[in-house]
Order: C-alpha cells, then sequence, then structure tokens
C-alpha cells in the first residue's frame, strides 16, 4: 500500500487544495496518470500518480487544503489489496509509459469484470456491459475492451490516443459526463453555467474555459478600466507595491480576483524571499539580432501560419543551449550548496490574462528543435493560461526566462526563482542604429538581463553567459 | 469580404485566443499589442484562427498593417 501525498509543486509552495479527484476508488492508475486536481496559490494543476495500483481511498475531501506532504489517497499495488493490509511496496512495477498491466488476480468471482479492466473501459469509453468477455468463466479481459473501443474507433477518433491524457470525468452524474478541464468545470460552477448543456471546442470535446465564458449570458456594459489596467504581462516577477487588481473584469467573477490576488501573494512572497537570501548580481547586453530576425523572417515566409516561429522561440532556445554550456547558471542552490543541473529545464514566465504570472518548465529545451521548442511553448502557454498545468512542469525549471519585450519594455531585470541561481531577461526586439564594421546600420537588437546568484557565480561567468547567447543567435540555422 | 463579415471575424478569433477581452474593449483603434494584451504567440493564435475562418493568410511581413483592431478588419476586408 502506499500513500499518495500532497506534492510540492513549486518552491514556494505550502499547502494545496484539492479542487477535484479524475479516478476514483477501485480505479487503476498507472505510473504518471492524472489523479487530482490541485489548486495552489498559483495555479489549478493536475497532479499525476507516482505509483501503479488501485486507487483504495481518498483521505481528503474536495475543497479541503492540506499541507505539502500530507496523505490524500491510499493506493493499493493490486485490487487483491484493497482491504487495508500491509502490501509490498510497489516499487519496480511500474513503467511510465505502462503497457497493459498484468492482469492482476481477480478479487472474487463477484468482479467478473477487474477494475483496471474496468477502468481501462471507461477511459476508452467502452460499456463492458455490452462485452462479452473471452477469459475464464467469460470475464472480459483488456483485450476484449480494447477491440471493443478498435471496433468503435471510427466515431471514437483520436480519444484512444488522448486517452492517457485526458483524465477521466469525475464520478458524479455518470450518465451525462462532460470532459472539461478543472479550471471550466470551477467557472461553470460559479457562474452558474449547465456545462453538460455546453458544447465543447477542445481536444475530445472537451469544455474549455472559453467555452464556459462564451455560455454565460451577457451583462451590462462594464466599467472602461481596459485603458488603464496595466498590462498583467508587464509586471516583473517582483510585485509593485500595491496589487494591481482593480475593478474586476465582468466576465472574470471573484473566482479570478481571488486568484489573482492569492497568487500576486504568492509571488511576492517568494521572491521577497529571494530578495533576502539570494545575493543577486545584474548584468545586461545587447544582443546582436540582425541575422536571427532576417533568418526567421525568411523561414516563416515559407511557413504556413501554424509553424511560425516568433522571436521568443530563437531567443529560449539559445538561452538553453548557452545554460548547457554553463553550469553555473543552471541548477539550484539547496542545503548550502549548488547543485548544478545536468539537464535544462527552461522555465518561461508565462501572463496569466487575469493577473499575475507562473513560470513553468519546457523540458530538456536545449535538445529541442526550434520548431518542437515552438510547439511546446504554445501547449506550455496555452495549458498555463487554462489552469492544466502539471506538477513536473512547475516544480523543476533549472534556470527561467522572462521575456517582456512584447509587452513594450526595453529591458527587465529578473528576480530569481529560488532555488534557482539565475534569470534571464529578454526586452522587446527594436530597430537600433548600430555600428558595424566602422559603418552606420539599422539592426534588430533585443537587451537581454542576467540576475544571478552571486554564492555560485560571478559577473566574469554571467558575461561569458550572456556573451554565448549573443554568439549562438548570430547563426540562427544551426539553433 | 465586406466590413461586417471581417469585422466579425476579427472580434470572434480575439473571443477565442483572448476570452477575457471585452467586446467594448474592440475599438477600431484598439491595438492588439498594447491595448488587448495580446502577446506574440497570442498574436500568431489570432492570425491562425483568421486564417482558418477566412482562408487570408496574412504573412509576417503584414504584420505591422494589422496591428489595430481596424487595421485587421480592413486588411481582410481587402483580400477576403
Amino acid at each position: 500500500m502506499a500513500e499518495f501525498r500532497m506534492p510540492s509543486l513549486g518552491a514556494d509552495m505550502e499547502h494545496g487544495k484539492v479542487v477535484e479527484w479524475l479516478v476514483k476508488p477501485g480505479d487503476y492508475v498507472h505510473k504518471g496518470d492524472l489523479v487530482a486536481a490541485v489548486d495552489t496559490d498559483k495555479t489549478v494543476m493536475d497532479i499525476e500518480s507516482f505509483q501503479e495500483g488501485v486507487v483504495a481511498e481518498f483521505l481528503v475531501d474536495i475543497g479541503d487544503t492540506v499541507q505539502v506532504g500530507t496523505p490524500i489517497a491510499r493506493i493499493t499495488a493490486t485490487p487483491a489489496e484493497l482491504p487495508p493490509s500491509p502490501p509490498p511496496p510497489t516499487s519496480g512495477a511500474a513503467s511510465t509509459h505502462a503497457r497493459s498491466p498484468v492482469t492482476p488476480p481477480e478479487p472474487t468471482p463477484a468482479h467478473p469484470v477487474p477494475p483496471p479492466v474496468r477502468h481501462l473501459a471507461h477511459t476508452l469509453g467502452v460499456d463492458v456491459g455490452r462485452i462479452s468477455g473471452s477469459g475464464t468463466n467469460g470475464e472480459v479481459t483488456r483485450d476484449d475492451v480494447e477491440r471493443a473501443a478498435a471496433a468503435s474507433a471510427a466515431d471514437a477518433g483520436p480519444a484512444r490516443a488522448a486517452a492517457t491524457e485526458v483524465p477521466p470525468e469525475p464520478a458524479e452524474g455518470a450518465g451525462r459526463r462532460v470532459r472539461s478541464s478543472p479550471l471550466a468545470r470551477r467557472l461553470a460552477a460559479e457562474l452558474g453555467v449547465d456545462l453538460p448543456g455546453i458544447a465543447g471546442t477542445g481536444p475530445g470535446g472537451a469544455v474549455t474555459e472559453e467555452d464556459v465564458l462564451a455560455a454565460v449570458p451577457p451583462r451590462g456594459p462594464r466599467a472602461e478600466t481596459t485603458a488603464e489596467a496595466p498590462p498583467s504581462a508587464a509586471q516583473p516577477p517582483e510585485p509593485p507595491h500595491e496589487a494591481v487588481e482593480e475593478a474586476p473584469r465582468q466576465k472574470r467573477p471573484t473566482a479570478a480576483g481571488t486568484k489573482a490576488e492569492s497568487l500576486r501573494q504568492a509571488v511576492g512572497a517568494l521572491m521577497s524571499r529571494s530578495k533576502k537570501e539570494i545575493p543577486h548580481y545584474y548584468l545586461s547586453t545587447t544582443l546582436d539580432l540582425a541575422a536571427a530576425m532576417a533568418w526567421m523572417q525568411a523561414a516563416n515566409q515559407q511557413r504556413p501560419v501554424s509553424a511560425r516561429l516568433v522571436p521568443s522561440a530563437l531567443l529560449l532556445k539559445a538561452t538553453a543551449l548557452a545554460a548547457k554550456e554553463v553550469p553555473d547558471m543552471n541548477g539550484f542552490f539547496t542545503k548550502g550548496a549548488f547543485h548544478p543541473s545536468s539537464e535544462v529545464h527552461l522555465g518561461v514566465a508565462v501572463a496569466l490574462r487575469h493577473g499575475g504570472l507562473v513560470a513553468p518548465a519546457l523540458h530538456d529545451a536545449d535538445t529541442l528543435s526550434l520548431d518542437d521548442l515552438m510547439v511546446q511553448l504554445r501547449d506550455l502557454v496555452s495549458r498555463a493560461r487554462a489552469g492544466r498545468l502539471q506538477r513536473a512542469e512547475m516544480a523543476d525549471p533549472t534556470i527561467t526566462v522572462t521575456n517582456l519585450g512584447d509587452l513594450g519594455v526595453e529591458s527587465v531585470y529578473g528576480v530569481i526563482y529560488p532555488p534557482q541561481v539565475a534569470m534571464v531577461g529578454f526586452g522587446k526586439v527594436l530597430e537600433q542604429p548600430w555600428a558595424h564594421n566602422g559603418m552606420l546600420g539599422i539592426r534588430h537588437a533585443a537587451t537581454a538581463t542576467l540576475s544571478a546568484d552571486h554564492r555560485v557565480s560571478d559577473g566574469l561567468r554571467g558575461g561569458r553567459f550572456l556573451a554565448r547567447i549573443d554568439e549562438l543567435l548570430q547563426k540562427p540555422e544551426e539553433l | 469580404m465586406n466590413q461586417q463579415d471581417a469585422r466579425q471575424a476579427v472580434e470572434t478569433a480575439i473571443g477565442k485566443v483572448a476570452p477575457d477581452v471585452e467586446p467594448g474593449d474592440l475599438e477600431g483603434g484598439a491595438r492588439l499589442r498594447q491595448d488587448l494584451e495580446l502577446d506574440s504567440l497570442d498574436f500568431l493564435h489570432v492570425v491562425e484562427v483568421i486564417a482558418e475562418s477566412t482562408g487570408v493568410d496574412i504573412p509576417e511581413a503584414d504584420y505591422p498593417a494589422v496591428a489595430t483592431v481596424d487595421g485587421l478588419v480592413n486588411y481582410l476586408a481587402a483580400r477576403g
């Protein structure tokens, strides 16, 4: 038996609130399967199982806020262990992409469909009652379920592939299950919108936050606050003195306002800790982006919109490569010592449209092709804004980039996100007068800044890191 | 495409990418980046949604012409 504990989803997370169970007791979960949606001060995230087994019971209720490390569910290794008894540890039982688990011993003949099979059937949308079993005593097996799913694949479409990604719906209201994101569901509840009545536009017909908002009957005209509303993305990670939440947007009800406030508080607490504990030093340099922009524009001319690149993708890739080469920027300072990371998980500060920001990771960013990086960046940003980030993405960035260039500042000096040791900032890409080979010309350029931890590195090393980013951008075709 | 259809396509696309932007914010002079707070990824997404819905592919070189709501509407009306 294993206790499933509230995981830490970031250095600053102390507690989390279970807002949704994505499984139910009796479900079989593989390592990596999504188990619950957890609301932190920052965002709603899906958390995954670290072990394989059957969900025996929930130890907290929906809406409960518990400390990190608190057991929130019990997962038993096999159905046979469902009654609380001390089972063997489950380590090694799971592989991330678990294939069909070995069919566990059947609990009792009274269960013609073992829970894992039932779970599979549920995931694949197959009604087990309508399958004739081919197992012993007419038992329905995984193969039966998979065959049935394949048979109805015509209308299921991509559901099979998505099955492991898309969490099953909550158990209640079994007759009218609606695929939706936790945020969408919460919004729907708060806005009094009937979720099953909404046509979903997300993957597999999932109801998205946008769908819920679109389904809200329009109310009166709202006050003209937009012009004054400071662009949320222009906030540096360090919060200003006053929270920027003002006149709540009409379609953004209290949920978003409260969320933005708690997010602002969480960011504030972490940043003051950072400023207190980390001896920052700051560097700045101007990147010559003539080659990079010319290459990108030429590349984009040949591409459909969906495959176009944005300058950020090039800047992020160059940063990831430089971080790999200059390990003093990439890793964690914990327990009084620096622990460099051999992988580069590039945190990307993402402004949430309703205020605040999160910085989830692009995993192994140094190894991604520009195209892959672009795809993952778009995916990460859209999921960050939809409140669908996953645990690892929040917990393990090894260095973070904040890119405020889009919103018009020339440079940004970030505050290091502990326990990381460096933060890179990019300002907007501008055409600038530029002296080159004794001639004055106009070139695309941007200011890159580095905030780094003096306990780990100094200006010489930091300067080398920034210079390396510039060098890498001179050969964009090699990024 | 007439102005009306073009405006409709623009409003739909922006509404899809940035659901928190109110219809009332979409005045002709509103700048997509600065006023509506669309970042480069959002902007690319808008261009993509418009290409899907209207068939008008806006090349990157024309981005400066479509930086405002009216700019985008006029661009589509002229080419759609």
